[in-house]
């Protein structure tokens, strides 16, 4: 058996500082999660520039990328706060409060 | 969409700048350009620490031993997440390594000669890590978003080396006429190598690695933005550049005297003054450390 099949994948995921989010790092290669750790550690955390390492099996992550599902052609802007443009209506009511008054 | 359809729209995604993943479809083309350009990066990643490693036992203080060391390391670990890259387009690691140490696959011509005194190590850090970081910066920006982004941890840490090493020049300057001397000497035996480093100008029409900007930059470029920074830096010093041609135009254009391309093609397939003895010592090295994997990687495949 070649060392390519004894290996396997691990994505490295870290986190700068406590409380941020985690950010894939990038990958190393070993045969087992306590040889993947220590990979880990070596390339993503020798100059404690990370507070926290997630290492992760390869096969462990299922992804979408599905731009149908992801960015689907219809309007969505119902779903954001620049979808509403409340300056001229704001105006109006204003104007009309004060008229009231 | 046919095969050719879907090319086209591919090639047209990474000419406007799109990025590509892993495991998106890629044309075989792209996929080998992509592959033969990280590998050579990461085989000049490992092949650059042999002239270094010569200096770590000879270091001036415990200080400058821990920071070579470090700087070993980091470049081995460059290799490390480079290979990483280039296995994941489909060439197994142990092939790579196997064509580097056979000679079929090329590694950076500096890593080539051979290294002359301590101020050796202060210009290799200094200034071939500055050569290099230039062309680095620019692939931070290319198609091939997993390259692109260890571009990014490497290009950070190379800045530490860059640091590193102006440090020693700088020490050494503040020295002695004879530590003075030292790096002159230096400077003149690695200038050469250091014009040729970035490979002699090409055509960006024909220069497929530019046009689906694997690379952002084409080899000239990246020469004339080396001589704007380094230029002024090196003459601030005292120290004479060996090139009498060396001169900027009033466009801030640089001129100088044509690098020896012969030179460059002949180092490169394994004719440089160190060539073959640091391909020895990589397979001597490959050859000594064969029991560490097979004890790691034994009872992993005997549990699988």
């Amino acid at each position: 058996m070649s060392e390519e099949q004894r290996d396997r994948v691990w994505e490295v995921f870290r986190q700068e500082s406590e409380g941020d989010p985690m950010v894939h790092g990038g990958s190393v290669r070993a045969p087992d999660e306590d040889l993947a750790l220590h990979y880990a550690r070596e390339f993503y955390g020798r100059r404690q520039e990370s507070h926290r390492l997630w290492i992760v099996p390869r096969e462990a992550i299922t992804e979408l990328d599905d731009p149908d599902l992801l960015k689907p052609p219809f309007d969505r802007s119902f779903k954001k706060p620049g979808g509403y443009i409340i300056k001229h209506k704001l105006e109006a009511a204003k104007a009309r409060a004060g008229e009231s008054m | 969409m046919n095969e050719t359809e879907r090319a086209e729209a591919f090639y047209a995604h990474v000419g406007s700048g799109g990025k590509v993943e892993a495991d998106d479809w890629m044309p075989d083309d792209y996929r080998a350009a992509v592959l033969k350009f990280v590998e050579m990066h990461a085989n000049s990643e490992l092949m650059g620490v042999l002239p270094e490693r010569e200096w770590i036992l000879r270091a001036p203080t415990l200080r400058r031993k821990l920071a070579l060391t470090s700087k070993v390391q980091d470049e081995v670990g460059h290799a490390q997440l480079l290979y990483r890259v280039a296995e994941d387009l489909g060439k197994p690691r142990e092939q790579m390594l196997a064509d580097l140490m056979a000679g079929r696959t090329k590694f950076h011509n500096v890593f080539h000669y051979p290294t002359e005194s301590w101020a050796d190590v202060g210009i290799i850090a200094w200034l071939v890590d500055a050569a290099a970081i230039v062309s680095q910066q620019a692939l931070r920006d290319s198609s091939y978003a997993p390259y692109a982004r260890t571009m990014k941890k490497i290009c950070w840490e190379e800045s530490v080396h860059i640091m590193h090493g102006r440090d020693v020049v700088l020490t050494m300057m503040n020295g002695t006429p004879h530590q003075r001397a030292l790096v002159q000497d230096a400077l003149d035996r690695w200038w050469g190598p250091l014009m040729q480093m970035h490979g002699p100008p090409t055509d960006p029409t024909k220069d497929k690695d530019l046009h689906w900007r694997i690379k952002a930059k084409g080899n000239e470029q990246l020469r004339q933005e080396f001589l704007s920074i380094y230029v002024p830096r090196i003459r601030e010093l005292g120290l004479r550049i060996p090139d009498e041609a060396l001169r900027q135009d009033g466009d801030g254009r640089w001129h100088y005297t044509e690098p020896d391309w012969d030179e460059l093609r002949s180092v490169v397939t394994g004719h440089g003054p160190k060539s073959q003895e640091r391909l020895e010592f990589r397979r001597f090295n490959h050859a000594q450390t064969q029991w560490v994997r097979d004890s790691l990687l034994g009872p992993a495949a005997a549990a699988a």
